[in-house]
């Protein structure tokens, strides 16, 4: 799986979702992820590809990590692998 | 009913080792929050706290008392000692008997915990200090301090996150008002600043990498702290009788759950616990010149405790003063509620109203009088002291003015 695949397989399964329903053009909202769920999946994303994800709860909109689409989630983990590897 | 009195008190904290420095930082707006001085902080990336500095626990305790104190004992020991000393009172006969000690605490003997996990786990020790239960144990602070003095009534802890402090003064309240007990030494002890403890909060990500900002709209999360505080009650009668002197009156308790999310506030449930301390002190909104807030410095708390307030006290709550002193000393979690306890009587018995530091910018979520960065001189006749917990637990105290 790339990257892409990897990243949506997270979120699909904390939307209690098949990967095929998630598209770049979804929003954590649309998936019904709310702020636990975020949290959560940026865990997994961690854990996943081995680096350290810059998220604050409090102010999601500040943080280096624009989570405001799954596409824009993706680029940036597939940006911050890069940067970290 | 009998009324409550608070004829003693005392603290440690990021902010000072007893209650006059306390008060005194508090007063000046001074901030107890900077870099932590912990093992392995090299790994975590939150690396500020509100850690209590220059505390040399050897020339506090002896060898074998440090053999079964873990650090937020220590600190309940310290701030009961103070308390009692203030008080006048000795625990002799039959008042030790009508005395206990409820405290509250979240994360029990932590360091205890941690240390202990890293010699198995990661030193791959084979064993552990013996006395790792009895330090590590929720009840090891309350025991302590009733041993320490010789209260032999109704002594546990209470652990409900970052309201146990609360819970633990809203009980012991109920207890010397009801008659069950004459006296009762209560407050809340913490000492979670710890490589493991602090670990832990990290996942939540909610915590801020540079400062707490209660109110403010550039607020980027809570910061953590830790200390104790223990406070006397005293049956009011009993108090007077003996010339003590009152710091300020318990008057009332509400509490109230969410039944909803367990890390997301409600604005219904904390309004709910002002109505009810209001109702049980039986004050009208429009007595209370101040309200202690919870006031973590996340997002989602202190837009959600402004509505609340908004909704519990109408038209009044424009005239009030909400404070969030956490900006000062940090969250002490299980332990905060008693800390901040010494903000209200600050503002009761000295008329010294501790402010909300490092607020920078107004937020349209919270349109409060958040006595910005600076401590108000204000006569206040009454004040509630809110706590909201994860768990959506909630408990708020109501006092007045001696």
């Amino acid at each position: 799986m790339d990257t892409r695949e990897r990243v949506i397989a997270i979120i699909a399964q904390q939307a209690l979702l098949d990967p095929s329903d998630v598209r770049e053009d979804m929003t954590l909202a649309d998936l019904g992820i709310d702020s636990l769920g975020i949290v959560e999946s940026v865990f997994a994303i961690e854990e996943a590809f081995d680096i350290r994800v810059p998220f604050n709860a409090n102010a999601p909109e500040t943080s280096d990590f624009d989570i405001s689409s799954v596409g824009s989630i993706v680029q940036a983990v597939e940006r911050l692998a890069a940067e970290q590897a | 009913m009998r009324r409550v009195a608070i004829t003693g008190a005392g603290t440690i904290n990021a902010l000072g080792h007893d209650v006059p420095s306390t008060l005194e930082a508090m007063r000046e707006g001074r901030c107890g929050i900077g870099p932590l001085d912990i093992r392995d902080i090299d790994r975590l990336s939150v690396q500020i706290g509100g850690q209590v500095r220059g505390y040399d626990e050897s020339a506090r305790f002896t060898r074998s008392q440090l053999a079964l104190h873990d650090r937020f004992t220590q600190f309940a020991l310290i701030a009961a000692e103070e308390a009692v000393d203030q008080s006048g009172l000795s625990f002799e006969s039959e008042l030790a008997l009508r005395s206990g000690v409820i405290l509250g605490n979240s994360g029990g003997g932590l360091s205890t915990i941690d240390d202990s996990y890293r010699a198995v786990y990661a030193e791959g020790k084979n064993r552990v200090h013996p006395f790792v239960v009895p330090r590590l144990m929720g009840n090891a602070a309350a025991s302590a301090v009733s041993m320490a003095h010789g209260l032999r009534g109704p002594t546990f802890t209470a652990a409900s996150a970052c309201a146990s402090s609360n819970h633990a003064m809203g009980l012991a309240f109920q207890m010397v008002r009801s008659g069950l007990a004459d006296v009762m030494l209560a407050g809340g002890s913490e000492a979670m600043l710890c490589f493991g403890g602090l670990k832990a909060w990290e996942g939540l990500r909610v915590m801020s990498p540079d400062a707490c900002r209660p109110f403010s709209a550039t607020r980027n999360g809570m910061v953590q702290g830790e200390g104790a505080a223990v406070f006397v009650f005293e049956d009011w009668d009993r108090a007077q009788a003996r010339g003590a002197e009152i710091l300020a009156e318990v008057a009332g308790f509400g509490m109230s759950a969410d039944a909803g999310d367990l890390v997301a506030p409600s604005v219904d449930g904390a309004e709910r616990a002002m109505r009810g301390a209001l109702a049980d002190a039986g004050l009208d909104p429009d007595e209370v010149g101040y309200v202690n807030a919870h006031g973590t410095g996340t997002a989602a708390n202190d837009r959600t405790e402004c509505a609340a307030v908004a909704a519990a006290f109408g038209n009044h709550a424009g005239r009030l003063m909400v404070s969030s002193t956490k900006s000062m000393h940090g969250h002490a979690i299980g332990g905060t509620g008693a800390i901040e306890l010494l903000a209200c009587i600050s503002a009761l018995r000295d008329g010294v109203v501790p402010p909300t530091i490092g607020w920078e910018a107004p937020d349209p979520d919270c349109p409060l009088d958040v006595v910005p960065n600076a401590a108000r001189e204000a006569k206040v006749a009454a004040c509630l002291s809110n706590a909201f917990a994860f768990g959506g637990l909630n408990a708020v105290l109501a006092l007045r003015a001696a």
